[in-house]
């Protein structure tokens, strides 16, 4: 990329975020002089274990489960093909129909698209404009042979955040599992699972300021699901292969910061967010803010830049060093545009210029004045190029 | 590191002949915002038939921009017979190659100037012979890439 500065503004923590220093220095020893395998039984392999052991309980404290409720993986894409597709395939002589919602991550759609193939039947629950799912829907559509309930915590495009309590509850009522993707929601949002009723929930590393490749379901004492990865003993047999030992242990102390940085860090992210916000909406006229301002990811926005389309503002903002993503086609491998914009109303030509802007740990009030700058810049100089204007309408 | 060349980042980040041009002498316009490009072509051609100036505005991706610029300044100069002549292949070689999945983009602009020729030879009751079977209105899905609206399973953004 041609960049024409070095300035380097990371707008994309939703997508991934940078593990943090405490966060490599707590990995590094593993890698080199510590690097024994788990499984063995002299000291460097036991104290790989209790490396695990340690990261298990620090995964667990943060979504408040039990370590033996927590099953590490290696993302959080294969924690919620596991929970869906076992869930699915170990209740199926009770029943072949699970409930999951239009706006879910592909990792949960794709798996659902699976179970179809193989015969099972899915409702994806509709959401209203601001992104959220209607409870009286969900209990309409529960069946005597539905045996799962999938709904994300946390959306990764638009931040809208589910009334998890209360679709836990609903689903206890009738029998029926609960799953939810809570891997946006982790580190930004309060999450207890005891206390919220879920059966299984999927989390990730690189989210929270951990490693990439790395994951866990959280599966409820007393909920029994089968064997994902067959193999050795490792994750109490339910998850086999030499663990990812750095990886893990990355989680681990992730998980620890991120629990005690929890409160502060969701209120320096609100108001960093409202702070851009407002800038944005009294300097670039005609924008429309997709999804609800409440119960929303703090770091969360997504604003759609009418007339014009958002891979070139994305491609601008680049050349600036800024990084943010787009729900638009042209930025898709298969030019179809976002999904969860679609599924809250969002006309097709304004999610083509949609762009997702997601503030973390690192950002500054400087990062989003030079942003709004570039931005501004961004978005005039694309709107006088283009064929489309406020006079002509879309 | 963009996954465009240097060629079309420089004629996206600076493109030429974009704008709007007062009375055009033929005037064109292809795809729809709601597949995510439109581009407009204006042209002002000469009396003995040759385009002296081309301008484009565009709605759409860095590639729908660049190839409006490659495309607008690939014309300038050419007899409005020679423009006609000018293909997507020609476009997509002018900007050194694009991304397989944005060739679609270049297919406008071709579409877009034999648009705006076919609204100058209209107007000016001029017939071409490279505008022989050309209808601006034929539907586009039939021609490039289909935008079929089906919303479904989009990538990149959505598995972030
Ligand atoms: C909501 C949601 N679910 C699942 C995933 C997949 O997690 P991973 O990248 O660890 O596979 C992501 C992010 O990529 C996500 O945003």
């Amino acid at each position: 990329m041609t960049t024409e500065t070095e300035r380097q503004v990371y707008l994309d923590y939703s997508a991934t975020t940078p593990v943090k220093e405490e966060v490599l220095a707590e990995m590094l020893p593993y890698f080199t002089s510590s690097f024994g395998n788990p499984s063995s039984l002299y000291t460097v392999g036991q104290k790989s274990k209790n490396a695990i052991s340690r990261a298990r309980e620090q995964v667990a404290a943060l979504i408040g489960a039990e370590p033996t409720e927590v099953f590490f993986t290696s993302s959080g894409t294969e924690a919620d093909n596991w929970a869906v597709i076992e869930t699915a395939m170990w209740k199926r002589g009770k029943g072949r129909h699970i409930i999951t919602t239009a706006i879910e991550h592909h990792a949960l759609l794709h798996s659902c698209e699976y179970l179809e193939k193989e015969g099972f039947d899915v409702t994806y629950l509709h959401v209203d404009k601001d992104g959220f799912i209607d409870l009286d829907e969900l209990k309409k559509q529960v069946r005597d042979d539905t045996t799962l309930i999938s709904i994300m915590f946390a959306n990764n495009e638009i931040g809208s955040i589910q009334p998890v309590a209360e679709i836990a509850e609903i689903a206890k009522a009738r029998g029926v599992l609960f799953h939810t993707d809570a891997v946006q929601a982790l580190g930004n949002v309060p999450i207890d699972v005891k206390a919220l009723g879920v059966d299984m929930l999927s989390v990730s590393a690189h989210k929270i300021y951990g490693p990439k490749g790395v994951g866990a379901l959280y599966i409820r004492k007393g909920v029994n699901l089968p064997t994902h990865i067959h193999g050795g003993g490792q994750e109490s047999k339910k998850r086999a292969g030499t663990e990812n030992l750095t990886g893990i242990v990355g989680f681990g102390k992730a998980a620890e910061l991120s629990g005690q940085n929890l409160e502060h860090h969701a209120k320096t992210l609100l108001s960093l967010r409202t702070y851009f916000l407002e800038r944005v909406q009294a300097e670039i006229p005609d924008i429309r803010i997709n999804g609800s301002l409440e119960n929303r990811l703090p770091g969360n926005l997504n604003i759609t830049f009418k007339y014009i389309e958002g891979e070139a503002i994305l491609l601008l903002l680049d050349m600036n060093g800024i990084a943010v993503s787009t729900g638009s086609a042209c930025s898709s491998a298969s030019l179809t545009p976002s999904h969860v914009l679609d599924a809250i109303g969002v006309p097709v030509e304004e999610i083509h210029g949609s762009i997702r802007f997601t503030i973390g740990d690192f950002t500054t009030k400087d990062d989003l004045d030079y942003t709004v700058e570039k931005l501004k810049a961004a978005v005039e100089k694309l709107r006088k190029i283009s064929s489309v204007s406020k006079d002509s309408g879309f | 590191m963009s996954m465009y060349n240097d060629k079309v980042i420089e004629h996206f980040s600076n493109p030429h002949n974009a704008g709007d041009m007062e009375n055009p002498d033929g005037e064109g316009v292809y795809g729809s915002p709601v597949c995510g490009d439109m581009m407009k072509i204006m042209i002002r051609v000469s009396e003995d038939d040759v385009i002296t100036d081309a301008k484009f505005k565009t709605f759409g991706c860095g590639s729908a921009i660049a190839s409006s610029s490659v495309a607008t300044d690939m014309v300038i100069g050419k007899t409005v017979e020679e423009a006609l002549a000018v293909t997507n292949q020609n476009v997509l070689d002018e900007l050194g190659g694009l991304p397989a999945i944005k060739i679609h983009c270049s297919v406008l602009a071709d579409h877009a100037i034999k648009s705006a020729i076919f609204d100058y030879a209209q107007k000016h009751g001029k017939t071409y012979k490279g505008l022989e079977g050309f209808d601006p209105n034929a539907d586009e899905q039939d021609d490039h890439h289909g935008c079929d609206m089906e919303i479904h399973l989009p990538e990149k953004l959505s598995d972030l």
